[in-house]
């Protein structure tokens, strides 16, 4: 996983609740079998029609839109399946970082370990980039160090993280490396359990 | 004694492995399930890094989510065929045990790990399906994971994971006849909604749970996840014990008789304390009807869709009502349907085969319906055959298929077609779910097999007392 300590990008606003990941990345896209070139299938039917031809009314086709990298979405985003295909589709089409009131929990997990920032901020805030982002052009600089998030403008707004999701953000560490220098307990585990 | 725990608890410390100050814990998984569409990354990663499987012999495979339900000798998705080569292949080479497509154990994963008796009260089981909480039923604590996650258990056997907060979803009273745990579990999503569950583990407690036999319970656990719950579980009793006795993979003889009484005792002991509790009443459920495009959009077949003036989330059952083509105010029994579903890992063991049958023979599938059964194993195909099952379901006009994950999701040639509207047993009503534009209402197997019989939803009680005298 790639070490990441902040972000600056500008804003897709998805004033959405409930996401779930059959929306993210419908299931005749999980067939293959690597973790890359998801990306074009984000969002499919939402933003294609039967014919494969761009639907106008759904915003990410929106020019304006195009190069965003943060997200901003409504409350429960990521809900359903566990398809890490939903988070590999985010980071290919270009998302580093999703800001809604709440993830659901194993989305949740799967993006936190592809090194995509996840970041729980109140509804009036969300509400209130969402706004933005659809009148005009919000760009945000998201430091995970100062857990800061930093408007065009200077406002700036702290989020909460927990301590041991940051730190693996920032360093990119590959838990399993980690996991494995802890294999001696592991082994004691089995022995005492007789597993 | 020391203080009262929950089986959450129980289950959750006997699993730590390592615990440090400001991390999550890291716990042991006891029987990781894979299957065909959510490991070949996973393997891949192990390759990549020079990694083994550590424990093969805690791992079981097979395939589901893609296989073919009719014509299995000739799959024509090439896709599909490169993912089930890869896990035959991945099976071999790492030397964990695989049902293939034509393997007798084969089916949909949530199906056969308590037929097997791999399932067991007390022990971690994870899966990349987030359906996983299924195995709650038994007392396990099982949740579903992602494909990263699938790679470190694979490789480590354990997980690091938060401890999960408690959460006590309470069923007064019994329920009514001809409602199932299919409308109780319905009915709990629609009270509480689709992210009550979020962060916590459920346990579903009370007099209506305990009543349920264990294929009922599968199908109460098995939804956790759309309350928003990673893991469900209930509490094993004596049901739980004589389910398990003689499977293949539970221990046998005096070793069983002392595996249960360590089961047992695994229950919630009284006076344990919950982070959170809601509580239901069980008389009060009636046969239920998704409308929307969650879980949670959900009515008895009673009701009528929402009306927009009364609603909060305003734009979101616009939507919702667009999407599914239906009307505001539209009473259910108004709705008709053109496809009927029967299976998935929700609903499709053998009692739930039984009820739906009941309500069919003798009679007609309606003209223009597509009705299919998706029995949720080879066992349970071959124990329905035997009870003659499958002919009550063909006279009236069902296609009869072989095992797998099939129209609930639609990652192989089952699928409803755009526009098309299905009555299905299975889990999940997103959008485009069961095909692209096609509009799913969630339901239980007799209600399924009623509206199947009658071109629109009826209410099975009603239905039963009409025609089945």
């Amino acid at each position: 996983m790639k070490a990441i300590k902040e972000h600056k990008g500008r804003v897709f606003p998805l004033n959405r609740a409930n996401v779930d990941t059959d929306q993210i990345i419908p299931k005749q896209f999980l067939k293959r079998i690597e973790r890359t070139g998801f990306g074009q299938f984000l969002f499919y039917n939402w933003r294609f029609d039967e014919d494969g031809k761009e639907r106008p009314d759904f915003p990410l086709n929106d020019l304006k839109y195009k190069g965003t990298s943060i997200l901003v979405a409504g409350e429960n985003f990521g809900c359903g399946s566990s398809r890490e295909h939903a988070p590999w589709a985010l980071l290919d089409y270009g998302f580093q970082v999703i800001i809604a009131p709440s993830f659901a929990d194993i989305f949740y997990n799967n993006a936190l370990k592809n090194g995509i920032i996840l970041i729980k901020m109140e509804e009036a805030q969300v509400n209130e980039w969402m706004e933005k982002a659809e009148e005009g052009d919000l760009e945000l600089h998201v430091h995970l160090e100062k857990q800061e998030i930093t408007d065009g403008e200077g406002n700036t707004v702290a989020f909460d993280i927990p301590a041991y999701h940051k730190e693996k953000l920032i360093h990119g560490w590959d838990d399993i490396a980690l996991t494995l220098q802890l294999e001696d307990k592991i082994k004691q585990y089995e022995e005492t359990m007789q597993v | 004694m020391g203080q009262p725990k929950t089986i959450i608890e129980k289950i959750w410390e006997k699993h730590v492995v390592h615990r440090e100050e400001g991390k999550p814990d890291l716990i042991y998984i006891d029987q990781h399930l894979i299957h065909e569409v959510t490991s070949p990354q996973a393997f891949e990663g192990l390759r990549l890094a020079n990694r083994k499987v550590r424990r093969p012999d805690l791992t079981y495979a097979t395939m589901d989510h893609n296989v073919p339900t009719i014509h299995r000798e000739n799959v024509k998705d090439p896709i599909s065929v490169k993912q089930m080569e890869a896990l035959r292949k991945n099976c071999e080479d790492f030397g964990i045990e695989l049902a293939d497509m034509f393997h007798p154990d084969q089916g949909i994963v949530h199906v056969i790990g308590p037929q097997l008796g791999l399932t067991q009260p007390g022990k971690t089981i994870v899966c990349g399906d987030s359906h996983t909480s299924t195995h709650g039923a038994f007392g396990a604590l099982a949740f579903g994971i992602g494909t990263s996650e699938v790679e470190h258990v694979l490789a480590t056997q354990t997980l690091w994971q938060e401890k999960p907060k408690t959460l006590n979803v309470h069923v007064v009273g019994e329920l009514g006849p001809g409602v199932t745990a299919k409308d109780l579990i319905l009915a709990i999503i629609a009270k509480f909604g689709v992210k009550f569950g979020t962060g916590y583990v459920m346990e579903y407690t009370g007099e209506a749970i305990r009543n349920l036999d264990m294929e009922g319970r599968m199908t109460v656990c098995n939804m956790s996840i759309e309350g928003g719950a990673r893991a469900g579980l209930i509490s094993p009793d004596e049901k739980t014990i004589e389910y398990l006795r003689g499977r293949r993979y539970v221990p046998k003889g005096e070793e069983f008789e002392k595996k249960a009484k360590e089961w047992l005792a695994l229950a919630t002991d009284e006076g344990a304390v919950y982070d959170k509790t809601v509580t239901i009443h069980a008389d009060e459920v009636e046969p239920q009807v998704t409308w929307g495009t969650n879980p949670g959009m959900c009515v008895p077949v009673s009701g009528s869709t929402p009306s927009l003036d009364e609603v909060e989330n305003k734009e979101e059952v616009r939507r919702a009502l667009e999407y599914m083509g239906l009307e505001e105010n539209q009473p259910i029994t108004s709705i008709e349907v053109d496809h009927v579903f029967i299976g998935s890992c929700t609903n499709s063991r053998l009692s739930d085969l039984q009820k739906a049958a009941e309500i069919v023979k003798g009679r007609k599938v309606k003209d223009g319906i597509k009705a299919i059964v998706v029995p949720g194993s080879f066992t349970v195909k071959m124990e329905a055959e035997k009870l003659g099952i499958d002919q009550i379901f063909k006279d009236a006009g069902f296609e009869w298929r072989d095992s797998g994950c099939s129209m609930c999701l639609g990652m192989n040639d089952d699928i409803v077609p755009p526009g098309g509207r299905c009555a299905s047993t299975s889990n999940r009503n997103f959008e485009g779910r069961q095909g692209s534009g096609a509009r799913t209402h969630l339901v239980s197997p007799e209600m399924a097999a009623a509206a199947a019989i009658e071109g629109h939803f009826v209410d099975v009680r009603e239905y039963k007392a009409r025609v089945l005298q």
